[in-house]
């Protein structure tokens, strides 16, 4: 074929009128490329959601078989390998915890929010960001062995030492997503009540809190459903329990949730095992519906604010 | 006149009368706020110190809980590979090897994985698609580890012991790491599964929110350059994202790390290095789990608290990384705006 030849077929393929308006070589193999690619990101992100639905499905028929009234009041039986009971103490035990937990770290962790958002300049809220962010971080097994090292070494285990670990859990989580409520509250209130020579802690009092306090309540209880499941900081401070339901958060150790079933799955008792599935089922429960819960009313009350 | 000047006299006597008894009335009260400002001033100083406090006196109890050992085996605890309660000879090599593999391993998977629903959530989803499946797939980072743990070794390991494990034994078998399957589901492998399960999540959504605030000018002049949709995530939304992506999997490595429950449930609390992945091992945080009861000896717990002194470094570590990159990140953004 002559130079001439190929030239004038080259001017065919690009001028010609009557080519349909398709993509075609280079360009089709670049878009079928971008199509394939994007197709692995929707699988990737089934995957997640697959592997979530799996674990529900899972807990949620092995558990159902064990849940009824009896499981929820009656005390697990004396010895292994017994069929029946319930998870009474394991219930009412975390349930006291987390209201401990809750009022130690909640008005702990409000008022960090509060310094970071009213009072802190520069340096020290980077400073004390970063303590937050460090302790939001760590292992939860090491600030087990802090409790154990500070309350339980010499003393005794108590439900306590368990409320004191999962307020520190709480905590950073509480402060960090306070904080953020802290700052969507319109600067505009604040110079509004300046304007009017009202005080700092009256402004705080009487305009901030109240503006942030829908925010804060739900970043408590996403707080509060992540401490729930928490095992490790328990290990230490709260694993050896009575086999009843017991409200002597001082005295001795508390039975919990997370630990009865660590303790169910490590050992090979068939009925435990079924107890232990009832179990998770009633704590993934929990904290499925408190987190979804507080998520929507967060993005309200964010969406409120934001105005 | 004089009435005038009179009337205006005693209106001025009651002003300056009343202004002495608003500046008196307002310095009570000021005083009163001066007292509220202080009070909740200092409340939220001391609050906010409660933390630094928190977290030096963690480093503190656990360090001192592991001195006997520190300074009965020094740094040689590092690298001897010896744990034997009844001598009352303790080193950690094989719990940082097995920490350092799980962890490998689970970021390996994990953060492409989730970089890759971080794409889809920012660039492909719909919205009320993404609506949807991003807050379901931070779900996955609600459930917790004990949970997570049990499934894991009751329904998760059968299955991976019985069909993933010998697929990839006999594809990849001629690599070390792929060795023959090991009898029970308890596995370095399943261990490291069920980490990703944990920090796919959390990269996820970490970058989701990076992609998310890449300037919409650069990724819609790619589009108008004639790049398709992957090009322009390649090309534009990808390398501005790196760094901050970097930071995410430092934060998915210190939850990695640091997780004891589920590791001590899966990984089957091996005493030796194994070079395949199938074997049984132990993690630094799942030993600590599992022979806290068990301790015999001062020396004993001691050289756990040691145990738990490592991962703390290790952790605080991951996370001022991902601090720093992030701050890094977030100076050379605000610069180039």
């Amino acid at each position: 074929m002559s130079a001439t030849g190929a030239m004038s077929e080259l001017d065919s393929t690009l001028f010609d009128p009557a080519a349909p308006l398709t993509p075609s070589g280079r360009l089709r193999r670049r878009q079928l490329v971008s199509r394939l690619v994007e197709g692995g990101h929707t699988a990737s992100a089934l995957l997640a959601v697959g592997v979530l639905a799996f674990v529900v499905y899972s807990v949620a028929s092995r558990g159902a078989s064990a849940l009824s009234i009896d499981f929820l009041t009656k005390d697990p039986p004396l010895l292994e390998g017994q069929r029946g009971g319930g998870i009474a103490p394991a219930i009412v035990g975390t349930a006291l915890m987390m209201a401990l937990a809750t009022a130690i770290a909640m008005p702990v962790g409000v008022l960090t929010a509060l310094y970071l958002s009213e009072f802190a300049k520069g340096r020290s809220a980077r400073v004390v960001g970063l303590a937050l962010d460090l302790l939001a971080g760590l292992p939860s097994i090491v600030i087990g062995l802090f409790v154990f090292g500070l309350l339980v070494v010499g003393n005794h285990q108590s439900g306590f030492a368990g409320a004191v670990a999962l307020a520190i859990i709480m905590l950073p989580l509480i402060a960090r997503a306070s904080h953020e409520v802290l700052l969507l509250v319109p600067q505009g209130l604040r110079e509004a009540a300046d304007a009017l020579g009202v005080s700092r802690w009256r402004t705080v009092r009487g305009v901030v809190l109240p503006s942030a306090l829908g925010g804060i309540l739900t970043a408590t209880v996403l707080a509060g459903a992540r401490a729930a499941g928490e095992t490790a900081p328990l290990l230490f401070a709260s694993s050896i329990y009575a086999n009843n339901v017991s409200f002597d958060v001082f005295g001795h150790g508390l039975a919990n949730i997370p630990m009865y079933i660590f303790k169910a799955s490590e050992a090979a008792d068939p009925y435990g095992f079924a107890r232990a599935w009832g179990a998770a089922l009633v704590l993934l429960a929990f904290i499925l519906i408190a987190s979804l819960g507080a998520r929507a009313l967060l993005s309200r009350s964010r969406a409120k604010l934001a105005r | 006149m004089s009435e005038g000047v009179r009337s205006a006299r005693t209106a001025i006597g009651l002003a300056i009368r009343s202004r002495t008894l608003y500046a008196r009335l307002r310095r009570a009260l000021r005083s009163s706020d001066g007292i509220g400002d202080a009070a909740l001033r200092g409340l939220c100083v001391v609050a906010a110190l409660l933390a630094i406090v928190a977290i030096a006196e963690i480093a503190h109890q656990v360090v001192s809980g592991a001195s006997a050992s520190m300074s009965r085996f020094g740094w040689g605890f590092l690298v001897h590979t010896t744990w034997k309660p009844n001598f009352e000879v303790f080193g950690g090599a094989t719990f940082l090897y097995g920490t350092a593999v799980s962890s490998a391993v689970a970021l390996a998977l994990a953060v492409p994985l989730g970089i890759s629903i971080g794409l889809y959530l920012a660039t492909v989803a719909p919205g009320r698609v993404r609506a949807a499946v991003g807050p379901l797939v931070e779900m996955l980072a609600a459930i917790p580890s004990v949970i997570l743990g049990f499934w894991g070794i009751v329904v998760f390991a059968p299955f991976v012991q019985a069909h993933v494990e010998p697929l990839l034994h006999g594809a990849l078998g001629f690599m070390p790491i792929f060795g023959a399957p090991a009898t029970t589901g308890a596995s370095v492998f399943t261990a490291s599964l069920v980490l990703a399960i944990m920090v796919v999540p959390i990269v996820a959504s970490l970058s989701r929110d990076l992609f998310l605030t890449v300037p919409r000018e650069l990724s819609d002049a790619a589009t108008a350059l004639g790049a398709t949709r992957w090009e322009v995530v390649r090309g534009v939304v990808l390398p501005s994202a790196a760094s901050g992506i970097v930071a995410a999997a430092f934060l998915g490595l210190g939850r990695a790390l640091g997780e004891a429950i589920a590791t001590t449930q899966m990984i089957g609390a091996g005493s030796a290095i194994h070079a395949s992945l199938f074997e049984t091992g132990d993690t630094l945080a799942s030993r600590i789990a599992d022979q806290y009861f068990s301790a015999t000896s001062r020396l004993h717990v001691s050289s756990l608290f040691y145990l738990g002194a490592i991962l703390l470094a290790m952790g605080l570590l991951a996370n001022v990384a991902s601090q720093v990159i992030v701050h890094r990140f977030d100076a050379r953004r605000l610069a180039t705006r």
